[in-house]
C-alpha cells in the first residue's frame, strides 16, 4: 500500500487526490469524527481523550499502545462502562502522535491501570456533560435520566430522549479537565464526573473479542515491514566484526555493480541504500571495509560470573530494608542460630524479536518528517528521530504499526534512529529492516547478574534476618524509550554522549520477615558506546532472574529447615490476598507437602513439582510448575502450570488468560533456552540456532489459571506479573524431580546432566 | 545479470526482471508489493516467510526466485476463497490465536499442508511438523487450539 506524504490530505480526504490511510482505520473515522475541526492535542482539554462519532458512538484516543494481548479493547471495554455503550461501539485510535497525547507508550504493565484509567476518567466526564446537554435539550432534570446504549432517556416517559450522536456526533467537547501536568506514564486527569460503582458494570468484566486478530490472519493487516512510500529507498547497515571497531575506509568499488547503489557514512554508522531491497541486502554484504584495530572488548563467555564478582560496582542502591541501622542488620545475622546462602546466576538475554526491526522514516526538513514504526513507545520514537534530525520534536510525527513481536526496549527504537540518518543522507524517504544478527546479535540485552541471598534462622527454624543481594550490569545502558540518541544504536554509532541509568532493582513480595535487606550493586559495561551487550528493559526487566534467586532460595530455606515450600512461604507471607492466591494455587495444583526433593522417577523419566510467587506493582501471581526431566539426557520438558493471578478488578478474562499464557511460556522459553553466548570480539548468538527459544513441542500440556477477581480493588496490570515467578518455579521443579539445585540459567540439558553427575 | 522471471501467485502470473539468485521472499514483497510473507531471519529457522508451493510448505526466504517457474505459488491472502477465509483461518481467528502476528503467515501455512495430508494430526505429528516455527509470543497454548479446531472442522 502506498502512503500519500501530505497528512491533511490523508486525514481529512480533501480535495481530489488519492488519499490513502495512514494507519488501519483512521482515515474512515476522519469523515465521522471530523478529525479537521479538533482542537489542537492539550492534555487540559476533554477532546484530546474522546469524542461522540455521528453515529452516536465513540472513539477514545490512547496515548499508550497494545501489543497484541488486547489492552487497547479492555480500555474501550472501560470507556463503554463509563458511557453505558457496548463495547463494540468504542473505537480505540492509538498509535499516531498527531492523534493521541504522549501516555508513555507500552510501558511497565500499565496500559490498563494507567492509560486505562486516565480515558476512563475522561469517558465519565463526557457522560456528566452528554446529560447535562440532554438534560436542557429535554427538559427534564439530570437526576430523572437513564442513558441505554448511547440514548439518554427521560426515566418516567420514554418518548423523551436524545442519543449522544444528536447531542455532540461529529463535534468536539469543549470542556476542560485538571490535568496533573505530566506527560508519559504519570499522565492523568481528574474530572467532574463521578464513576460507575463496580458493582453496575456490565461491560467490563466480559470478554470482548480482540480487534486486530482476523487481519493479522486473513492477511489483511499492514504491518510496519509492509509501509511503502513513493520513492522509497531501502536501507541496510554495515556493523563491524569486532564490537566497538569503528570503519576507516571504505571501498565504493566493491558494490559499484549495484545499480542505484549509495553508501551513508557518517562517523562510526556505516549503511548502504538501494532502490531494490534485495540489492540492498547484497550491498550490506559486498561492501569491503577496513576496521579499526580495537582490542576485543569481552571477556571469554565462560568468564562472565568471576567478572561480575569481581569488578569494581560504580553504583549502589537498596529498597524495603525494615531496619535502618546496618549494625542492626549485623547484630540479626550474628544472633542467628545458623546462616544459610546460596549464589544464584543469569546470562544476558536478547529480546531476539520475531523478526528483525524495520522502520521508515520521510524526513522533510521543511514540513513534517515522519516516522514508521513497531516500536511500543512511538511519541518517544518521533521525539527521537526529531533529536537526531536535529529537528523540534512537533516537527516530527511517529506513526505506530504493528511490528515482529515487542517486549520492552528491543531493535525497534535503533531502526527507527538508523532510518532517520539514511534518509536525511540520501534525501529520500528510507525504509530499512535490519538482518537477523541486528534482531539477536545487537539488540539491547537484558543484563547479567549475580545473586547472593543470605537467611539468618533460629532455632526454631524461623527466619530472623534475610538479605538480597544482586550484583549486576546496569538494567539501562540505553534508557527504556529512544527519545534520546545517546540511547540508540545509530545514535551511539554518530558520536551523541551517553547517559546509562546506573539503576537496578530488588525482589518484590510481601515475606515479613524481622530483618529483611535488598541491596544491588551495578558494574561498568564491558564497552561503553556501541556494545551488541548494552542493556535495556526486556519483558518484566529483571523480575525472572531476581525472583529466580529470590523463590529458590525460599525453597531451599524451606528445605534446610524442614518444612513443605508452600506451607513455608505461608508462614511469610504479610498481605492477606498473596495468602488467598497461594493457597488457590496450590489448592488447584494438588499440592504434594514435602520436605525434601521427592525424585519420583519411572525408567528415565523424573517428574517434580515447585512454586514461584512474586508481586509486581499491585498485582501477585504464583505459579506452579510441573516438568518431567530425562534423567540420561537432561532435557526438561514442562507438563502443565498452574497459575493463580489477582490484578485487582478483571477488564476482560478471555484476554487476560491469554495473555497470562502467553507470560507462562515466554518465561519456560527463558528458563530452558536463553542465553546469549559471546566471544571476545562479539556476540556470537546472531540467529536462532545460537538463540533458540521454546517451539511448539515444548508446549506443556496445560496452562490452568485460576482468576481472582477482585471487584473492590483497582487493576494493577497483567502484561508482565506472570513471567516473573516462572523460572523460579521451574528451577523448583527441577529440584523436585531431581535433587539436583541448579543455580545458574538457562537450565539446559548440559547444565542439567552436570548436576546429574 | 538480471533475467526475466515468470512466477504464478494466488491465481495470477507475473513477470518481472530479478536477479536469478534472488530469494522468492523479496521477489514477492519488493516486485509484486505482497506482505503476507514475512522476513523472520532469512535463513529457514522460524518460517515467518513461508508460501505454499504446489501445496507444499516452502521457506521463501532461502528459495531461488528463478526454480519456481512452473509452479503455483500461493500465499496466506491466496488461501481467502470468495473473500471467505479458509477453516484453517477461521480456526486462528476464532481462537485468537496472534499477539503481535508476524509469525502467524507461517503457522497457518504450515496448518493449511499439515492438515491437507493429514486431516486428523497426533500431537507427534503436529510437533513434527511445526518443529522450526517460532513464535516469540509464546502464543503456543493458543495455536495448538486452533489446530485441533481446524483438524476438527
Amino acid at each position: 500500500m502506498n502512503h500519500q506524504i501530505n497528512r491533511r490530505q490523508a486525514l481529512f480526504g480533501a480535495g481530489a487526490l488519492t488519499v490513502t490511510v495512514l494507519m488501519p482505520g483512521v482515515q474512515a473515522r476522519a469523515q465521522t469524527i471530523g478529525l479537521d475541526k479538533r482542537p489542537p492535542l492539550d492534555a487540559r482539554k476533554l477532546a484530546s481523550y474522546i469524542s461522540i462519532d455521528q453515529d452516536g458512538g465513540a472513539t477514545a484516543y490512547y496515548g499508550k499502545m497494545d501489543m497484541g494481548q488486547g489492552t487497547d479493547v479492555g480500555v474501550a471495554q472501560m470507556v463503554a462502562e463509563e458511557l453505558d455503550l457496548p463495547a463494540a461501539r468504542v473505537t480505540i485510535v492509538m498509535g499516531d502522535t498527531g492523534l493521541t497525547l504522549n501516555q508513555g507508550g507500552a510501558s511497565s504493565s500499565n496500559g490498563i491501570s494507567a492509560g486505562g484509567v486516565t480515558l476512563r476518567n475522561a469517558a465519565a466526564e463526557a457522560r456528566r456533560l452528554l446529560v447535562q446537554m440532554a438534560s436542557k435539550r429535554l427538559g427534564v432534570a439530570e437526576g430523572d435520566l437513564k442513558v441505554e446504549n448511547g440514548v439518554i432517556i427521560a426515566a418516567n416517559d420514554s418518548t423523551k430522549k436524545v442519543s449522544y450522536g444528536e447531542l455532540i456526533g461529529g463535534r468536539w467537547f469543549d470542556a476542560e479537565v485538571e490535568w496533573n501536568g505530566q506527560k508519559g506514564n504519570p499522565l492523568a486527569i481528574k474530572t467532574i464526573a463521578k464513576l460507575k460503582d463496580p458493582k453496575d458494570y456490565k461491560v467490563v468484566g466480559t470478554s470482548a473479542p480482540r480487534r486486530d486478530v482476523a487481519g493479522k490472519i486473513d492477511g489483511t493487516q499492514e504491518f510496519v515491514s509492509d509501509v511503502r512510500l513513493p520513492g522509497m529507498l531501502h536501507g541496510r547497515m554495515v556493523l563491524p566484526p569486532v564490537a566497538g571497531a569503528t570503519p576507516v575506509s571504505v571501498d565504493e568499488s566493491s558494490i559499484k555493480s549495484i545499480p542505484g547503489v549509495q553508501i551513508v557514512r557518517e562517523k562510526a554508522f556505516l549503511a548502504v541504500v538501494a532502490p531494490k531491497e534485495w540489492d540492498a541486502v547484497k550491498a550490506a554484504d559486498m561492501l569491503k571495509v577496513t576496521w579499526s584495530d580495537v582490542k576485543p572488548p569481552f571477556p571469554e563467555q565462560k568468564d562472565l560470573y568471576n567478572h561480575i564478582r569481581a569488578a569494581k560496582p560504580v553504583a549502589s542502591g537498596g529498597a524495603n530494608t525494615n531496619i535502618k541501622e546496618p549494625e542492626k542488620v549485623d547484630a540479626a545475622f550474628k544472633g542467628a542460630d545458623r546462616i544459610i546462602e546460596a549464589t544464584y546466576e543469569w546470562p544476558f538475554q536478547s529480546h531476539a524479536s520475531m523478526g528483525p526491526a524495520c522502520s521508515l522514516v520521510d524526513y522533510q526538513p521543511n514540513g513534517e518528517t515522519r516516522v514508521w514504526t513497531g516500536s511500543q513507545k512511538p511519541h518517544y520514537t518521533a521525539d527521537g528521530v526529531a533529536a537526531i534530525l536535529g529537528l523540534k520534536p512537533d516537527q516530527v510525527r511517529g506513526i505506530w504499526l504493528p511490528g515482529p513481536g515487542s517486549y520492552g526496549r528491543n531493535d525497534a527504537g535503533d531502526a527507527a534512529a538508523a532510518a532517520a540518518l539514511m534518509s536525511k543522507a540520501v534525501g529520500k524517504p528510507v525504509r530499512f529492516q535490519s538482518m537477523r544478527n541486528e534482531g539477536t546479535a545487537w539488540d539491547p540485552k537484558a543484563p547479567a547478574s549475580v545473586h547472593t541471598v543470605r537467611a539468618g534462622v533460629d532455632k526454631e527454624g524461623k527466619i530472623v534476618a534475610w538479605h538480597f543481594h544482586s550484583k549486576a550490569f546496569d538494567r539501562l545502558d540505553v534508557n527504556s524509550n529512544e527519545s534520546f540518541p545517546g540511547h540508540t544504536l545509530a545514535g551511539q554509532l554518530i558520536g551523541s554522549p551517553l547517559k546509562p541509568g546506573r539503576v537496578y532493582g530488588t525482589p518484590s513480595e510481601s515475606y515479613r520477615f524481622p530483618v529483611k535487606q535488598q541491596t544491588w550493586e551495578v558494574i561498568a559495561p564491558f564497552l561503553e558506546s556501541m556494545s551488541p551487550l548494552r542493556t535495556s528493559h526486556l519483558r518484566d526487566p529483571l523480575g525472572p532472574e531476581i525472583h529466580f534467586a529470590n523463590e529458590s532460595f525460599m525453597d531451599e530455606v524451606a528445605f534446610a529447615t524442614g518444612t513443605d515450600p508452600v506451607e513455608f512461604r505461608l508462614r511469610y507471607v504479610s498481605d492477606p490476598r498473596d495468602q488467598e492466591l497461594i493457597k488457590a494455587a496450590a489448592e488447584k495444583a494438588g499440592w504434594q507437602k514435602r520436605t525434601a526433593a521427592r525424585r519420583v522417577q519411572t525408567g528415565d523419566l523424573a517428574t517434580g513439582q515447585g512454586i514461584g510467587y512474586s508481586t509486581r506493582a499491585g498485582t501477585r501471581v504464583a505459579v506452579i510448575a510441573e516438568v518431567e526431566v530425562n534423567m540420561k539426557t537432561g532435557r526438561v520438558r514442562g507438563k502443565r502450570f498452574v497459575v493463580a493471578h489477582d490484578c485487582g478488578i478483571i477488564i476482560n478474562p478471555q484476554l487476560l488468560t491469554q495473555t497470562i499464557e502467553g507470560n507462562i511460556l515466554q518465561a519456560f522459553s527463558r528458563a530452558l533456552y536463553e542465553e546469549v553466548m559471546f566471544d571476545t570480539r562479539n556476540v556470537t548468538s546472531i540467529d536462532w540456532k545460537g538463540y533458540p527459544i521454546l517451539e511448539i513441542g515444548d508446549t506443556p500440556a496445560s496452562v490452568e489459571v485460576v482468576l481472582l477477581d477482585r471487584k473492590d480493588q483497582r487493576p494493577t496490570g497483567a502484561g508482565e506479573g506472570s513471567m516473573r515467578p516462572v523460572v523460579a518455579a521451574v528451577a523448583n521443579a527441577i529440584y523436585d524431580a531431581t535433587g539436583v539445585r541448579l543455580r545458574q540459567g538457562p537450565f539446559t540439558p548440559d547444565r542439567l546432566r552436570a548436576g546429574l553427575v | 545479470m538480471t533475467k526475466r522471471i515468470a512466477l504464478n501467485v494466488d491465481g495470477k502470473s507475473h513477470t518481472f526482471e530479478a536477479d536469478p539468485d534472488m530469494p522468492l521472499l523479496y521477489a514477492l514483497r519488493d516486485d509484486l508489493g505482497l506482505n503476507n510473507p514475512k522476513f523472520g531471519c532469512g535463513k529457514a529457522q522460524c518460517g515467518a516467510c513461508t508460501v505454499l508451493v504446489d501445496g507444499q510448505p516452502v521457506r521463501s526466504c532461502v528459495t531461488p526466485v528463478d526454480s519456481l517457474a512452473t509452479s503455483k505459488i500461493t500465499t496466506l491472502a491466496g488461501l481467502m476463497q470468495n473473500g471467505k477465509p479458509h477453516k484453517v483461518q477461521e480456526a486462528f481467528i476464532a481462537e485468537q490465536v496472534p499477539q503481535c502476528g508476524f509469525c502467524m503467515n507461517g503457522w497457518v501455512m504450515a496448518t493449511v499442508a499439515l492438515l491437507d495430508t493429514t486431516p486428523k494430526p497426533t500431537d507427534a505429528q503436529i510437533e513434527e511438523a511445526f518443529a522450526g516455527l517460532k513464535c516469540r509470543c509464546a502464543t503456543h497454548m493458543s495455536i495448538v487450539r486452533a489446530v485441533k479446531r481446524a483438524s476438527a472442522a
